[in-house]
């Protein structure tokens, strides 16, 4: 049982669910943008993976990790945009163009992996971020040592979850978005653009998620795999609605997701069965669903396509 | 110049219909312009084309004597144009001051200055006397309130022209008296105002003139001064409109709905309906009056199944129904046409037919076998009803959504009153209904009585509750404070009552008022 605790308290164990959070953290920050405009974003899955496939392989070609991150950035915008595009103008239906662009990504991903490495399963290592050490809080005991080193990423994570929270609800686009995701038609009548912020939204959620696929891919990795991104654009929506569409409330649950994760490679030891840690998010978004944790309403007009007049 | 606007033949051809047909309109400075018409006769459509929402097909706008292509609200907000819709433009979870400022917000730095916009909220309300919290939030706000907003909202945007289509539908006659103060106000201020009606005696109280639609053309424009009730209800209905109906006494049997100590409560666990006993006999129509949210509608929907009783019992016939689903109520033999046509009385994405079977599709003859609909009842039934109640346009497979208020309405009363319910509850039946469909459904609701049915009314319009009525009940704060006879009652008296007053101190407070 001691020993037990001692796994739950363990700081190794915090810093990697900090690790483990931040891929989830930048999608359900996109998820979290793209829902409050009234577009729903099954696609996060998608924009992750070729956001990761982006970042190896412009960091591969010209050695530049950062560049890889501004690649995976404007690819996720690309994917943005396209996903946007269905939704808004043709008023697909939001799942399945969210769907058909998980099903693409993945398909695209592996024929590039293929076409250019020649290898099947893997890329081959490609230059990463390094970590890096903050100077005073890596001083600071315990503290310290789960967030004292870590890659930059995680840090923008961390800053992007603050500067999105004083976007959605201290800026007037903010304002507007919130406004457009919930009542369009009364954002209309005020002379806002509803269009217009549907696809800034939904562009800023693709890129989002390709910073999200980025630190997969040359952060926490330092190659692609097949499907690396395994569910965790699902686990960022859960995380959304978890989170009640908020980003602080979305980065408490990615961070416990994250928690969840990290624990189970260290449970196995202890018999609990990996199956039942990769369960957790999904039960939990039910729960949550359900209303068990006070109500959980997204924006009114999620979903549902603006025509106007 | 002496028009602030002016529209010249507008057309617009919607897939189905006809919504304007080479309308002219013009707006003076500082007038009040009545708009009124049938309903679907195109007004609000009219106006959204003014607000850059629709685009017209043919004709010409000029706004202070300028030419203007207004193809969105931008451009129209550009122009002071304000407008105020027949179902409210506002954004339920925000606050009220970010619902007026949105979409031209004041910014400090990058961010949003909330607190410069609550001042400016405050200032504005103070200085038109229209009086809110800026801090609250929308969807706590009474409809009455909401509207507030929306007309802060116009203003804020320094709106000179201020469009109001259908603003009093919702509202409680204190809260029109209110309304009609502030837009007296503005118009001393030099704004011009459009102001759509179905209300005959509002057009006559506030307007300098008034035009008339009819099927999309205009009809005519005249002076408020130079024209009467009798008069404006022909021009908008094309033929002499009744204001009376012509009903013989009632012929009252046994009870059909009874109501013992009834109790209801509203989601917070407020007491809204107190003890109540109340009966409804078949062949008489008993009118509920009352200034609404006095426990109106919980009482209806504590009869319909759609709420619970907190204690207390409720008779359909010699059935108890407390606390019954909705289906089986309706099984008991009811009829029920909600107050809001919207959320309780229609599914906006369903064909007319489909919408005319709510609640017996799963009946013959609408079902063959045991379980396949038969499309051909259907229609058969949808064409029926259509034709008798005049809905227009009369295509089955229409959905709702596309038919203007009044004609939503009409499918409802239609649905309900074709089934011959023993009880049957009409509750606001005529809102947002044109003068002459108003007459037609006051005329149903009398034959339904003659026909049988126990009839329960519940109406904010005094004049409805007196033209219906053979018994008035008056509702305040929960309790019914009085029933009396259709011949006991008065306009004054019932007005005195639905404010709290008592009956006994009715005549003494008569005698006081003419003494001062
Ligand atoms: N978006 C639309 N698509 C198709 N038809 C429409 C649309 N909007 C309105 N119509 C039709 O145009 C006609 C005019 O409608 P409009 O809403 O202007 O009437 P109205 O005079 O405002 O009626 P009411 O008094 O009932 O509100 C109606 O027949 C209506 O069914
Ligand atoms: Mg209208």
């Amino acid at each position: 049982m001691g020993e037990v605790l001692a796994l739950l308290f363990n700081t190794a164990v915090f810093a990697a669910a900090l690790r483990m959070a931040t891929p989830l953290i930048f999608a359900a920050l996109g998820g979290i943008f793209s829902e409050r405009s009234g577009v729903v974003n099954i696609a996060l899955e998608g924009m992750m993976l070729i956001g990761a496939f982006t970042a190896m392989f412009v960091s591969h070609q010209t050695g530049l990790p950062w560049l890889g991150v501004v690649g995976a950035v404007l690819a996720g915008i690309v994917i943005g945009l396209l996903h946007a595009f269905f939704c808004i103008h043709y008023r697909a239906n939001q799942v399945v163009v969210g769907t058909a662009i998980n099903i693409f990504a993945g398909g695209l991903t592996v024929f590039l992996l293929r076409y250019y490495f020649g290898a099947a399963g893997t890329s081959p290592s490609v230059p990463t971020i390094p970590d890096i050490t903050i100077p005073v809080l890596s001083q600071i005991p315990w503290i310290g040592r789960i967030i004292g080193r870590q890659n930059p990423l995680v840090y923008l994570a961390l800053l992007a979850v603050v500067v999105a929270h004083l976007v959605v609800y201290r800026t007037p686009w903010g304002l507007r978005l919130r406004a457009v995701g919930e009542h369009p038609r009364a954002a209309d009548t005020v002379g806002v653009h509803v269009f217009r912020m549907r696809y800034l939204a939904v562009a800023l959620s693709g890129a989002l998620a390709g910073l999200g696929g980025t630190y997969l891919s040359i952060a926490h990795l330092s190659r692609f795999s097949e499907g690396m991104t395994a569910g965790r654009g699902f686990i960022a929506l859960a995380a959304v609605i978890f989170g009640k569409w908020t980003p602080y409330g979305a980065l408490g649950a990615c961070l416990f997701f994250g928690y969840a994760d990290a624990l189970q490679m260290r449970l196995q030891d202890v018999g609990v069965p990996t199956q039942f840690m990769n369960m957790l998010p999904y039960v939990l978004t039910m729960v949550a669903l359900a209303g068990f944790i006070g109500k959980s309403v997204g924006p009114k007009a999620s979903g549902e396509p603006y025509i106007k007049g | 110049m002496d028009k602030v606007l002016e529209m010249h033949a507008i057309t617009k051809q919607f897939p189905r219909v006809l919504a304007n047909d080479q309308v002219d309109f013009d707006l003076e400075y500082g007038e009040i312009h009545a708009l009124v018409g049938e309903n679907g006769s195109g007004k609000s459509t009219l106006m959204n084309i003014l607000y850059g929402l629709y685009q017209q097909d043919a004709g010409e706008i000029v706004v202070r004597g300028r030419p203007v292509q207004i193809n969105e609200p931008r451009v129209a907000i550009d122009l002071k144009i304000g407008m105020v819709f027949q179902h409210f433009m506002l954004v339920e979870p925000l606050t009220v001051a970010e619902n007026i400022v949105l979409g031209a917000e004041l910014k400090k730095g990058l961010f949003f200055d909330s607190k410069r916009a609550v001042q400016e909220v405050e200032n504005l309300s103070r200085q038109y006397g229209l009086t809110i919290d800026p801090r609250a939030k929308i969807a706590d706000l009474s409809v009455g309130l909401q509207q507030r907003v929306e007309i802060l909202k116009a203003l804020y945007r320094g709106a000179e022209i201020l469009i109001l289509d259908e603003p009093t539908a919702v509202l409680t006659p204190q809260e029109v008296e209110d309304l009609f103060k502030v837009l007296r106000t503005l118009k001393a201020k030099g704004t011009s105002i459009v102001f759509i009606t179905h209300k005959i005696k509002e057009v006559l109280a506030l307007s300098d003139r008034v035009s008339v639609l009819r099927r999309g053309r205009k009809v005519g424009t005249k002076a408020t001064a130079e024209t009467d009730e009798q008069n404006l209800a022909e021009m908008m209905v094309g033929r002499v409109v009744l204001f009376n109906v012509d009903k013989k006494p009632a012929q009252p049997g046994p009870e059909v709905l009874r109501m013992e100590q009834l109790t209801v409560e509203d989601q917070f666990g407020q007491v809204k309906v107190d003890q109540v006993d109340l009966s409804v006999r078949k062949g008489e129509v008993l009118g509920i009056a009352g200034v609404e949210g006095n426990g109106q509608s919980e009482l209806v929907e504590a009869i319909a199944g759609l709420r619970k009783a907190a204690s207390g019992r409720i008779f359909l016939g010699d059935r108890e129904i407390t606390n019954s689903s909705p289906l089986k109520v309706r099984e008991a033999g009811f009829g029920y046409v909600p107050e809001d046509r919207h959320r309780r009385g229609l599914v906006l994405d369903y064909t007319v037919a489909d919408n005319l079977i709510l609640g017996i599709h799963g009946k013959k003859p609408f079902v063959k076998g045991c379980m396949i609909r038969d499309d051909q009842a259907v229609y058969e039934n949808a064409e029926q009803i259509i034709e008798q109640y005049d809905i227009r346009p009369p295509v089955a497979k229409q959905l709702a959504r596309s038919l203007s208020g009044g004609n939503q309405q009409k499918i409802v009363v239609g649905r309900e009153f074709t089934q011959n319910p023993d009880l049957l509850i009409c509750a606001q039946p005529t809102r947002g209904v044109d003068v002459g469909a108003i007459e037609f459904i006051h005329q149903q609701v009398i034959a339904q009585r003659d026909q049988g049915a126990a009839v329960l009314l519940v109406s904010a319009e005094l004049d409805e509750i007196l033209s219906l009525s053979d018994r008035v009940a008056v509702m305040y704060n929960g309790k019914i404070v009085s029933v009396m006879s259709a011949d006991e009652v008065t306009e004054h008296k019932l007005g005195f009552l639905m404010l709290g007053g008592r009956l006994e101190d009715y005549g003494a407070n008569e005698v006081n008022g003419h003494a001062k």
